[in-house]
């Protein structure tokens, strides 16, 4: 089972570098992994997927929490939360009909960022199951050129913010296709 | 880690920037070094007896510690300066202080920095690092301190200006010593030694991401408490945390109040007396047959300060099978990550069982007390064949126990003899069995010794080492002679790589592979070349004589006692060799991925 787990942490030098070389030296299995700043210029906040069994992951969780430099480990997979993350595909239209990309993308809610006399590269963002739809939709075409940011995730109805939903237009757009179709 | 640099130029901008001075504003008496402040760091955070080497990255640290007041040492070796740094603070309490050059002398620490780190021991390591101009640029002695000992340091900082010595020393000696103890790393580049600074200490030490404050779950010890009450057979499992914690006198008092038969594991040794009738000794893969045989029947397992190392429980599927498990820990990734505990309980075990005493109701065991008493004289803990003409290693134990009347500090290096001083020696007090448990670091044992010695000037420290272990760090026998520290070494000479060699026998068909320390029965790829027969090398006699120590050799046993007696009564560092049986073996065993139920007590 994949986990989201959240770490915020201080914004100083070698902090990356700790949790890396923790988590590769317990040869834990981290799938991706995003740094950000946050609100507040000392802080950063990390997000990553980690895979293993409930062991695996508390363990995870514990030793990155015990790291110095770590303010707060969330495992947010246990909680209410959004993740979402954004992806740039390259897929070559030479043999497949560009039209059949396209009405995917418009499907996923993707938009074609650059466009090629043979290739289109198409930008979409969203939570875990539908990135990994669209990938697997996508598929059957031959994608040249894949780049994730990994996921990134809050938690929510925390920090004193209401748990009611933001309103609409702050939402990212919502997958039209239902998932695991 | 490279990128990461650029991420941000100084640590907080409170914690150096506030405390700058405008230009001009102070006048410069008022300034001081970065070197000054590292100096001035150790001594204001308690530090007084430092250990170090010198180098061109640390020259003007070094330039202004004869003015200070610290007590200094100079090992010969950076490992044994860790070592040496590493005893003092087993032996003490206190947290441990080195200081080392960059580059050759920041990687020398290594070892010793990952033995303090498994073993949970507060060290404060200086290191110099090439000036911050010259970072990565693959300068003249430089290596990426940081990086290297990020793996086996609790915490490290490379300090970028002048401005944040004051509050990163006082940083490093906080994280040092609290939560679970261990060894923190400053790496400070040559230029921030020369740079200037008003900053003075901080009056407090608050680090947001690190609170060691932790005040246990009252319901947790209180199911605990419940557990201890309802048990009809419970096993106190007493670790390392309960010494560094100085909780020997909670443990023992839960023990008999509960009627606790307790165990210890190798580094909480002298948490609980030996001598006392609920003690079941030692515990794991050379622990005692009632020890281990109670906590397979067990019903409450009780863990104090002890993390359930894969040497403690053997096979973990099989490990206390009956048992209600019950961990107290400190360490929060401790808890859960070998054995499901039932009842987890984190805090410092002091408070933990000063708790846990008001709500524990006194008990009697007697079914159980007996069924461990059988056990016991079943195979009694611990026991050898004597020898009337060759030394037996247990013997020489034996008569270290008997000529110290069991009051000595001892320390050990790591192998048979290790095992040894653990079966045949009783540890009454905490801080008196001071050895590298969770790395298992030969060489550990001299330089450990000299710091021990330094801790603890009026106490009687004796060095148990093997013939191969001592060979790894001899040199530090100087330092014993130049500051007249009457440290004892006994040598067990079995001429053999003991413990690796018994591996051999038992579980590669005597296949004696590169553990033969004498000149026969060498391997044939070794291609050792024997021009005269020389017997053993080195001469161990000349060896510390060279060094300036007093030496003797023993090979009868009656010859044992007068020769230890003669050691200990002189005031002088000295070496006993004695020449052992070759092929001993530490029983009792548990093989390898075995369970604790199948012990091994005697070799066919």
């Amino acid at each position: 089972m994949k986990h989201i787990i959240t770490a915020l942490v201080e914004n100083r030098p070698g902090v990356l570098a700790r949790i890396v070389g923790l988590i590769s030296g317990r040869s834990y299995n981290i799938e991706t992994l995003n740094v950000g700043p946050t609100q507040n210029p000392g802080t950063s906040k990390m997000t990553m997927v980690v895979g293993g069994d409930d062991h695996v992951i508390e363990q995870v969780t514990r030793q990155v929490g015990k790291l110095v430099d770590v303010i707060e480990v969330v495992d947010v997979t246990r909680r209410r939360h959004l993740n979402r993350e954004l992806i740039l595909v390259e897929v070559d239209t030479k043999r497949h009909s560009r039209a059949e990309v396209l009405e995917l993308a418009t499907l996923f809610d993707a938009r074609v960022v650059a466009v090629g006399e043979r290739s289109l590269t198409v930008q979409m963002v969203g939570d875990h199951g539908s990135v990994e739809d669209f990938l697997r939709l996508l598929q059957p075409y031959a994608i040249t050129d894949i780049s994730r940011t990994g996921l990134i995730a809050v938690a929510r109805g925390e920090h004193g913010a209401p748990a009611a939903p933001p309103p609409a237009a702050a939402r990212p757009p919502a997958p039209k296709k239902a998932r695991k179709a | 880690m490279k990128t990461t640099h650029k991420r941000g130029r100084r640590r907080t901008p409170a914690a150096a920037g506030g405390r700058a001075p405008a230009p001009g504003a102070t006048p410069e008496a008022a300034l001081r070094s970065g070197a000054q402040c590292v100096v001035d760091g150790l001594v204001e955070n308690g530090v007084e007896v430092l250990f170090g080497y010198p180098g061109g990255a640390v020259l003007d640290i070094f330039n202004v510690i004869g003015d200070s007041p610290l007590h200094f040492i100079l090992p010969r070796h950076e490992q044994g300066a860790v070592h040496a740094a590493d005893g003092y603070a087993r032996a003490s309490g206190k947290v441990g202080a080195c200081l080392v050059t960059s580059g050759p002398g920041a990687t020398n620490t290594i070892t010793g920095l990952a033995t303090a780190f498994m073993d949970g021991v507060p060290l404060v390591c200086v290191t110099g690092q090439v000036p911050l101009t010259m970072i990565g640029n693959d300068a003249f002695q430089e290596a990426d301190t940081t990086g290297i000992t990020r793996p086996v340091t609790k915490h490290n900082f490379l300090v970028r200006s002048a401005d944040e010595l004051p509050l990163v020393m006082a940083e490093a000696f906080y994280i040092a010593a609290t939560g679970k103890p261990g060894p923190v790393v400053v790496d400070v580049p040559k230029d921030v030694q020369r740079q200037k600074t008003a900053a003075r200490r901080p009056d407090q030490v608050r680090i947001r991401s690190y609170n060691p404050d932790i005040q246990a779950d009252p319901v947790q010890v209180a199911r605990l408490a419940e557990a201890v009450n309802r048990s009809q057979r419970p096993v106190l499992y007493v670790g390392g945390g309960a010494v560094s914690g100085n909780a020997a006198e909670e443990v023992a008092a839960l023990a008999r109040k509960a009627d606790m038969p307790v165990t210890t594991t190798l580094m909480g040794l002298g948490a609980f007396p030996e001598t006392d009738p609920l003690s079941m000794r030692m515990l794991g893969m050379h622990g005692s047959f009632a020890a281990n045989s109670a906590v397979q029947q067990c019903d409450l397992l009780v863990s104090v300060g002890a993390r359930f190392d894969d040497r403690v429980t053997g096979r973990m599927d099989a490990f206390a099978p009956r048992a209600t498990i019950a961990h107290i820990d400190i360490d929060q990734s401790a808890i859960g990550k070998s054995v499901r505990a039932h009842i987890p309980v984190l805090g410092y075990v002091k408070p933990v069982l000063q708790a846990l005493l008001t709500q524990v109701e006194p008990r009697r065991h007697d079914a159980w007390r007996r069924q461990v008493s059988a056990w016991e004289a079943q195979h009694p803990s611990f026991s050898y064949t004597p020898d009337r003409k060759q030394i037996m290693p247990q013997y020489v134990v034996e008569q270290i126990y008997a000529a110290t009347r069991g009051q000595a500090v001892i320390v050990t290096d790591v192998g048979q003899h290790q095992m040894w001083s653990a079966h045949f020696y009783r540890y009454t007090r905490p801080r008196t069995f001071i050895s590298s448990g969770g790395l298992g670091t030969m060489g550990f044992g001299l330089p450990a010794a000299i710091g021990a010695q330094i801790a603890r000037p009026r106490e009687r420290v004796v060095a148990i080492c093997g013939d191969g272990s001592i060979q790894m760090n001899f040199q530090e026998l100087v330092v014993a002679v130049e500051h007249d520290l009457p440290v004892k070494v006994v040598i067990l000479n079995n001429g053999h790589l003991g413990m690796v060699r018994q591996w051999q026998e038992i579980f590669y068909r005597r296949n004696y592979a590169a553990v033969v320390l004498g000149m026969e029965k060498r391997l044939p790829n070794e291609r050792v070349v024997q021009p005269k027969p020389q017997g053993y090398l080195p001469d161990f006699l000349k060896l510390a004589e060279a060094h300036g120590a007093c030496a003797s050799r023993v090979s009868r046993p009656a010859d044992v006692a007068p020769a230890l007696r003669e050691a200990f009564d002189s005031p002088r560092p000295w070496v006993v060799e004695c020449i052992v049986a070759p092929e001993a073996n530490v029983l009792p065993m548990v093989p390898p991925g075995a369970s604790l139920s199948e012990m091994i007590c005697k070799l066919a």
